[in-house]
Order: structure tokens, then C-alpha cells, then sequence
């Protein structure tokens, strides 16, 4: 197993750099660099000024290196509009993002289990066609349209939750909503092929010919390898939710990354935007490295075959 | 009176518009002493099988059982609730399936799978159910089972696991255990040791025995009884020696004579020709009769119904009692 | 000792058109072929010029409220232009941009994933790195930051969709290549000589089109929300052309005062585009290969 972590850790190290590099050469390479890490409204004089500060004359090579070095030192530039470090900026909003997030995955996944199972242990029944429609939609809809009939719904026509800004638990409501419906309905369809998959398996069939009561089928033999995959998804999921939330702290006005991110690119704040994605995208090849660490000390298969 | 007795069974299985029907098992007949084997052989296809979800009344969903009884210590199985059955499986009639690996749930301990039975069926306690299972995988010829009991099924050998299946069969000591293609997966080597454990326990619990497979060496060696099935029918029943000596209908003849003998002196081998029926589309007639060496017109046009050949002895051919006749008269 | 009547099989015989293949989804198709057309033809639709408005009239209501008029059939938005006149050119905005985006992802998609699959080696390795690493970023995440690099217009979003989503279609196609390889045209092909790149096109890339035909549909759907959010956070397609997910956007200002129909409307066309995307999707990828149900 030692083998399997230091391979996956090395799959992840890789991922990281190819991240660095397309971030680093898309800024450099597309139009005017400058242009973007220079304040809007800078004098000639100060674009020339910054021009050389960045060694932006250097041969790329050079200009990476001193990207990666200021990466690691945690330097990620300073938000022109806020004037204060990016990644200061960042955990600011951090919890925030992770507090809808959070409520939002608990949504999804409430929502999104059980009626997998019941979809799967009744197959083209009512639950099956009416989880089917749920995840339809979930999945097809954009956020920012259910988002915003939500208030138009309850907040303008029946007034009952407010529309933005973060607050009590009203606030949260509509946004976790919002953003829980594509993952209940990614998890919903997981959870139902998953358990399907395992229903027809051989240990089910003698399960039931052991006489056992279909609840101690379902409920513990079945239930426990279906489960596995979709643990795995909501897990790496966490992580995409707070990155993918932008349009949806953007309508509901939550002080998130996401929000951070369209103040970014409205207020041609580029340090932020490249700031966010970077962190971001760490985040993910981080997570599901976690994941598949996690997975092989968890699953009694892949632990023992060492 | 017999331990289980089926009386003209069927099942079908339905598509949705009810336009095609499948006759997987197709009026069987037959019946079991307590603590006796039967043998049921037959190609892939054939329905055995199917026979033995049925008699657990296991089916999915598009089968129906469309006639005949199943008698088993006196009462017909057709007639139980759902909850009667479930208390039925497992506790009175317990089956075997064909793969160790794929049977056993890899995320649970051997001895919480071994003693689940003994907690539903008899309510016994985590405890004793665990004390219970070391027991059980002792008498299935398990080494050390104490450390066995705490590990996972992927730890096992094949063999092991297949005997694993089989205390599970035996843990709540059933009267009759179905068998299907229990050795298939095993080597050979081991095959005969886990076919000695099977008549053991047989002998030491009184069991009665259902082997389902398509190797007639098994048959031989096993078995009392035998029932040779061809696309969902019983085409023929009796002791096994006397079938073994003289068969009586042109498959079992054809099954018999395709294994290869030492004292032969033959330079190929011989196959039966032609290829298992389609099942949803069949020919009017006997269904063996596109592959049979000894067909003629009656064959094609009606289906046999099944003879009395003997007292012991059924087939389901045309020729067979003009056969029997003959050397009866002879 | 009955005989079996024979039976009329309900599977699929060679020659049936496909949409009268059991379960075709008529309505999903017309509804795409409708918002093909008013795309095709929305000069000759459209009742007023989307992009000119006049004050006066803003915020006029649909013609069945109080206020409302035919003239204004779905309403005026906040600088007085016509909703439907910019929904009706909004359909050519989100057809042009969806379709040309899904081509372009598309055709990189498979032809790298073709020689990916097929060449293996480096170039597979190099394929395969960047794809997931590509594939970690969130589509619009990425999006957002190609678009905050070269600016707003619609030419740049097609070509950001395109790099965004080249990488599912390689993945894909990718796999689908790997089990080609195995199959005995290709290895006769080998054994006859065949250069590589004859093979990957003559014989690989024509057993791949089925997959690649259903992904671009599964992917219509996503493009075209990805490119609405896009537009309603302000980086999709400038205004002041009439992007529906721009819109959208325009319509919220009007959202909290009871400005219903400038969200509503737009809302719905979205909406129905890419449900009729994706039910298409989903339809082909199960009469076409029910291999790809994975997917």
C-alpha cells in the first residue's frame, strides 16, 4: 500500500505543476500581461516600472521560477480594489464559502441518499420517476436561474426570506439550496446506479436466500458497498462546492470566494481572480488525493493487499 | 412421504407485453427422500438453475411460477406468505451458490457472514452466534477457525471459502441443502475433498442433498437419484446406476456417451451435434429433437409426454417405451 | 402441449429511421429545431431591434398585464428594449455560441484523444496529464479565469468553452480508442501495413464518431449553461448583445421592485434549451451505445 500512496502523492505533485504551468503561461502568453497585473489607471511610467518589477522582459523560464518562489513564500500578490495580500483576502472570506458549503452538501446529501436508495430498491416505481425529474432538473438547470426564481418566490412574493447577505439561517436557506440541488441530484444518481449495481451481485442473492428480512439486506449488506463511491464523491465534492459557488454568492450576495471571484473580474482585479483559481484548483488535486488515501486505509481490500 | 416433492412445475418468464414467454422450467416432476441426493444435470440453459430459485421462490421479477406444486414436509411452499418464505430460506431449505468469492459480502468478517443466519433464523446473540460460527467452520474441516472468524473474505483461498459458503449453508442445520455448480470454480484436487466434506455432512446432519451441475462424474459419485433436464424439462429420472447402465432417453445417451473413456479406442471425441435450443422461440415437438440421432416423424410433432418406464425409471421420449417394450419382450 | 405463437420481437431491425425508434424524444428535437430556426431567422422574426431602446418605454410589463402592450408582447427591460426581440436574437447568441463551442471542444477532444489512445507513448502520457489536471479546475472556475485574461466577446468565449471542455471529450475518447485497439479490424489493418495515422483515420475515428455525436449533445446542454453563467456574471458574451444569461443579469436589478418577466422569460428559453439538450443526450446514449451509459 506504501506503494500505491507514494504514487498517488507523485500523480498529485504532477497535477500541482501542470496547474502552476497553465495558469503561469495562459497570463503570460495570451495578450498583454501586463495589462493585467498593473492597476487599471497606471501612469506609462508605472506600467514600465512594474513591467521590470515583474521581469516581465525575462525569458520565461526565469519569470516562472520566480512565480513558483513567491507561490510557496504564500505570496500571491495584492488585490488592487482592497489593497491587501490575496491570500489575506482569501481566508477572510474562507469561512463563509465553507459555511454554505457545509449546509449545502448536508442538503444535498440528506436529500440525495435516501432517495437514491429508494429509487434503486424501487425501480420504475414513484420514487424512481420523481427522483429522475429531481435530478433532471438539478442537473440541467443553472444556478443562477434557480437562484434567482427562489426570490423572486420568497423573497419578493411572499416576503419570507431575505434575498442577500449573510446573516441567520434564513439567509442561508435559498443559497444552500441553490447550490445543494446539482450535488443532491449528482449524489442522487450515484447513489441509485451504485445500488443497483451492488443489488445484483452475488452476495445480495445469497443474503436473501440466507432468508435474511429485506431490511438487514438492504439495509446492511447492501447499503454499506453502495455507499462506498458516493462517500468518495461528497467528499470531493466539498471542495468543487466551494469553488463552484461563485454564481451562487454572486446572486445571493454571500461573502464567499465565489463573490470574492466576481468582484474580481468586475472590478479587473486580476491578482484576486488568478489568486482564487490557483488556491482552488490546489485545493481539489489536494482533496482527491486525500480521497484515494483515505479510500485504500478505509476499504479492507485494497488495506491488507500490501 | 417424500421430504420434497414438485408436481408438474413450472415457470415462465414474461416480457412486458406478455408477447414472449420463455418456458425456463417446464412441468417437472420430481421428489426427494430425507436424506437423500439428487442429481440434476443438464447444458447451460436448461433450466436447473431456475428450478432451484424456484423452489426458494427466489424469481426475479418477470418470472412466474404458472403451475404444478411444491411439497416440502408436507406443505406447499406455492402457498406461503412472503415473510413465511423468508423464514423458510436459510432455516429449512438452504442452497449453495456457484462462485465462494462473489458469494461472500468482502466488507464483512467470515464470522459475522457464518452466524448471520443463526441470528435472524434463531435469535441468537452476537455472542453465541460468533462462538456458533467458529464451531461450524471447525466441522467444515477449517484450519485454526478461532483467527479465522475475524477475517474478511478476499484473506481466503477458493477452496476455503467455498467450505465457508457451505457452513454458512449448514448453520441452522436445514433439511435440505441445494447445491448449484458448487465445485466449478474449485481445482480438482480440491474438488474432491470439498465433495467428500458435502457427503459428510450429509451423513451427520441428515441432509438431503440437491446437486445441480453438469459434470456426470460428480453424478456418480454423488448421487442416488438423477434428473436430466433439457431446455427447461425433466427428460429423465431414475437411480443413477440404472440410468448410468442403461439411459433411456437419446440425450442422456448422448451426455454419457460424449465422456471420453480410458478403455476407449475411439480417435475423436464426440460432441452432441446441433446447438441448445432458443428457448423463446421453440419448435413444435420434442425440443431434443433437432439434435437427436434417433428422431423421427412423431418426435417432430407432438411433445412427449413423460413414460413410466419402471417403477424408478421416467423418460420423457417417444421411443422409450417401444424401446423398453422390446427388450422387455426380448 | 401448447405450441408457442410466434413472436414479434420489439428490438431494433435494420431499417428504421431513428425517430421512429421506440421512445424517440419528439419533444426535446422540436423544441431544439424551433430554437434553430427563430436563430436562423431572427432577423425576419424579431419585431423590434434588440439592441435599441428608448427610456420612455422601460420597463414595460407583458401584454396581458396592466401596462403591458402588443407592441411589447413579453415586455420591455431597463432601458426600454423589447424582451422578445432580444430573446428571439438571444437564440442565435446561445445556438451560435453552444454549437460552434461544442464543435471546436469536440473536434480537439477527439482527435487528441484518438491519438492519444491510439499513438500511447508520450504523447498519450502528455495527453493524459494535462486532461486531468485540466479536469481538476471546475469548468467555470476555469472559464471565468481565461475570460478575465482575454477579455469579453463572443469569438473569445467559443474558443474558452472549447479549451475548457476539450478534455472530457479526450478522456472519452480515449478510452473508447484503447478498447479498439484490441479489436481485429485495427490489428489486420496493422498486419496489412497500414501506416498509423491511415489507421486512425480510416478505421479508428469512424467507430468513435457514435460517441463523439453523443457526448457533443450531453455536452450542448452543459456548454450552454457554463456560457449563460458566463454572460450573467459578466464575462460571457458583452453586452449589449442578447445573451440570455445577460439578460439575466439585467433582469435582477428589476427583480426585488416586482420586474418579474425580465428574469422569468429568459429564464424559461435557457430552461427549455438545455433540458431538450440533455433528455436528447441522454436518449442517444442509450439507443447508440449502451456502452457509454457511464458516461
Amino acid at each position: 500500500m506504501k506503494q500505491y500512496i507514494a504514487r498517488r502523492v507523485g500523480y498529485s505533485m504532477l497535477s500541482l505543476f501542470l496547474l502552476s504551468v497553465t495558469i503561469f503561461l495562459f497570463v503570460r502568453v495570451t495578450g498583454d500581461p501586463v495589462s493585467l497585473l498593473v492597476e487599471p489607471g497606471a501612469s506609462p511610467e508605472d506600467i514600465e516600472n512594474i513591467r521590470r518589477q515583474l521581469g516581465l522582459d525575462q525569458p520565461l523560464w526565469e519569470q516562472y521560477w520566480h512565480f513558483m518562489a513567491s507561490l510557496f513564500a504564500g505570496d500571491l500578490g495584492q488585490s488592487f480594489y482592497y489593497r491587501v495580500p490575496v491570500l489575506e483576502l482569501y481566508f477572510q472570506r474562507l469561512p463563509h464559502s465553507l459555511l454554505l458549503a457545509a449546509v449545502a452538501m448536508t442538503l444535498s446529501l440528506l436529500i440525495g441518499i435516501p432517495s437514491g436508495i429508494l429509487a434503486a430498491v424501487r425501480v420504475d416505481g414513484f420514487w424512481d420517476s420523481a427522483g429522475k425529474i429531481f435530478s433532471l432538473l438539478g442537473l440541467s438547470l443553472p444556478q443562477f436561474w434557480v437562484g434567482l426564481v427562489l426570490i423572486l418566490f420568497f423573497s419578493v412574493y411572499l416576503g419570507w426570506l431575505p434575498s442577500s447577505g449573510s446573516g441567520g439561517v434564513l439567509h442561508l436557506l435559498m443559497p444552500a439550496f441553490t447550490l445543494g440541488w446539482y450535488f443532491a441530484a449528482a449524489h442522487m444518481r450515484l447513489t441509485r446506479s451504485s445500488m443497483l449495481e451492488v443489488l445484483g451481485s452475488e452476495y445480495i442473492k445469497l443474503a436473501r436466500l440466507k432468508g435474511l428480512p429485506e431490511a438487514l439486506v438492504i439495509g446492511k449488506h447492501a447499503l454499506k458497498n453502495a455507499l462506498i463511491p458516493v462517500i468518495t464523491l461528497a467528499g470531493i465534492n466539498l471542495v468543487v462546492m466551494i469553488n463552484v459557488a461563485v454564481v451562487v454568492e454572486t446572486v445571493f450576495a454571500w461573502p464567499g470566494i465565489g463573490r470574492l471571484l466576481y468582484e474580481g473580474i468586475t472590478f479587473r482585479d486580476f491578482p484576486v481572480v488568478q489568486g482564487v483559481v490557483i488556491i482552488g484548483g490546489a485545493m481539489i488535486v489536494m482533496v482527491n488525493l486525500l480521497v484515494d488515501i483515505l479510500y485504500a486505509l478505509i476499504d479492507p481490500r485494497i488495506r491488507l493487499e500490501s | 412421504m417424500p421430504l420434497l416433492s414438485l408436481e408438474n412445475l413450472s415457470t415462465h418468464y414474461v416480457s412486458q407485453q406478455g408477447a414472449r414467454v420463455v418456458r425456463a422450467v417446464d412441468e417437472v416432476t420430481l421428489s426427494l427422500e430425507a436424506g437423500e441426493t439428487l442429481g440434476i444435470v443438464g447444458e447451460s440453459g436448461s433450466g436447473k438453475s431456475t428450478l432451484a430459485l424456484t423452489i426458494l421462490r427466489l424469481l426475479p421479477a418477470a418470472a412466474r411460477i404458472t403451475s404444478g406444486r411444491m411439497m416440502f414436509e408436507g406443505e406447499n411452499l406455492l402457498d406461503k406468505s412472503d415473510d413465511e418464505m423468508r423464514q423458510v430460506r436459510g432455516k429449512r431449505i438452504a442452497m449453495i451458490l456457484q462462485d465462494p468469492m462473489a458469494s461472500l459480502n468482502p466488507l464483512f468478517t467470515i464470522g459475522d457472514q457464518v452466524g448471520e443466519p443463526l441470528r435472524v433464523h434463531e435469535g441468537a446473540s452476537r455472542a453465541s452466534a460468533w462462538k456458533r460460527a467458529i464451531e461450524l467452520l471447525r466441522s467444515v474441516r477449517i484450519a485454526s477457525p478461532e483467527t479465522r472468524v475475524t477475517q474478511f473474505p478476499h484473506e481466503m483461498s477458493g477452496g476455503m471459502r467455498q467450505r465457508i459458503v457451505g457452513a454458512v449453508g449448514i448453520s441452522c442445520e436445514p433439511r435440505l441443502l441445494i447445491a448449484d455448480e458448487p465445485t466449478t470454480s474449485l481445482d480438482l484436487t480440491i474438488q474432491a475433498q470439498y465433495l467428500k466434506l458435502l457427503r459428510d455432512l450429509q451423513r451427520e446432519h441428515g441432509l438431503a442433498l440437491i446437486f445441480i451441475t453438469h459434470n456426470l462424474g460428480i453424478v456418480a459419485k454423488m448421487c442416488d437419484q438423477l434428473a436430466v433436464m433439457y431446455a427447461g424439462r425433466v427428460v429423465e429420472h431414475g437411480p443413477v446406476s440404472r440410468i448410468f447402465n442403461r439411459p433411456s432417453h437419446p440425450y442422456t445417451k448422448a451426455l454419457l456417451g460424449s465422456i471420453p473413456r480410458m478403455s476407449d479406442n475411439r480417435d475423436h471425441l464426440t460432441a452432441i451435434d446441433g446447438q441448445p435450443p432458443d428457448l423463446a422461440s421453440m419448435p413444435p415437438g420434442c425440443s431434443f429433437a433437432p439434435r437427436c440421432p434417433e428422431a423421427f416423424d412423431r418426435c417432430r410433432a407432438e411433445e412427449p409426454p413423460e413414460f413410466r418406464i419402471d417403477h424408478e425409471i421416467r423418460a420423457r421420449c417417444w421411443r422409450a417405451p417401444i424401446d423398453a417394450s422390446a427388450k422387455a419382450a426380448s | 402441449m401448447t405450441v408457442i405463437t410466434p413472436v414479434t420481437t420489439d428490438t431494433i431491425v435494420s431499417a428504421t429511421p431513428f425517430w421512429r425508434l421506440k421512445g424517440f424524444p419528439v419533444i426535446p428535437v422540436s423544441i431544439l429545431l424551433f430554437i434553430a430556426f427563430v436563430a436562423v431567422f431572427a432577423d425576419l422574426l424579431a419585431p423590434h431591434d434588440p439592441q435599441i431602446g428608448s427610456l420612455a418605454r422601460r420597463f414595460k410589463p407583458p401584454f396581458w398585464l396592466e401596462g403591458g402592450s402588443l407592441a411589447y408582447p413579453l415586455g420591455t427591460d431597463h432601458v426600454g428594449r423589447d424582451v422578445l426581440s432580444r430573446l428571439i436574437f438571444g437564440a442565435r447568441v446561445s445556438m451560435v455560441v453552444g454549437i460552434t463551442a461544442v464543435l471546436v471542444a469536440g473536434s480537439i477532444g477527439t482527435l487528441l484523444g484518438i491519438m492519444s489512445g491510439y499513438l500511447g507513448g508520450w504523447a498519450d502520457q502528455v495527453v493524459m496529464r494535462i486532461t486531468d489536471t485540466w479536469l481538476a479546475l471546475p469548468a467555470l472556475t476555469f472559464a471565468i479565469f481565461l475570460a478575465a485574461i482575454v477579455g469579453p466577446s463572443e469569438l473569445n468565449i467559443i474558443l474558452i468553452l472549447g479549451l475548457v471542455y476539450w478534455t472530457r471529450y479526450a478522456r472519452v475518447i480515449r478510452g473508447e480508442v484503447l478498447s479498439l485497439k484490441q479489436r481485429e479490424f485495427v490489428r489486420l489493418a496493422i498486419v496489412a501495413g497500414c501506416s498509423k495515422s491511415l489507421i486512425m483515420w480510416r478505421h479508428i475515428m469512424p467507430n468513435v464518431i457514435n460517441s463523439a455525436i453523443v457526448l457533443a449533445t450531453l455536452m450542448l446542454g452543459v456548454v450552454i449553461v457554463t456560457e449563460a453563467s458566463l454572460s450573467f456574471l459578466g464575462v460571457g458574451v458583452p453586452p449589449p448583445k442578447p445573451a440570455w444569461g445577460l439578460m439575466m443579469a439585467d433582469g435582477k436589478k428589476g427583480l426585488m421592485v416586482g420586474y418579474w418577466w425580465l428574469t422569468v422569460f429568459p429564464g424559461i428559453c435557457i430552461m427549455l434549451m438545455v433540458l431538450s439538450a440533455n433528455l436528447l443526450g441522454d436518449w442517444l446514449r442509450v439507443k447508440l451505445d449502451p456502452q457509454l451509459r457511464q458516461l
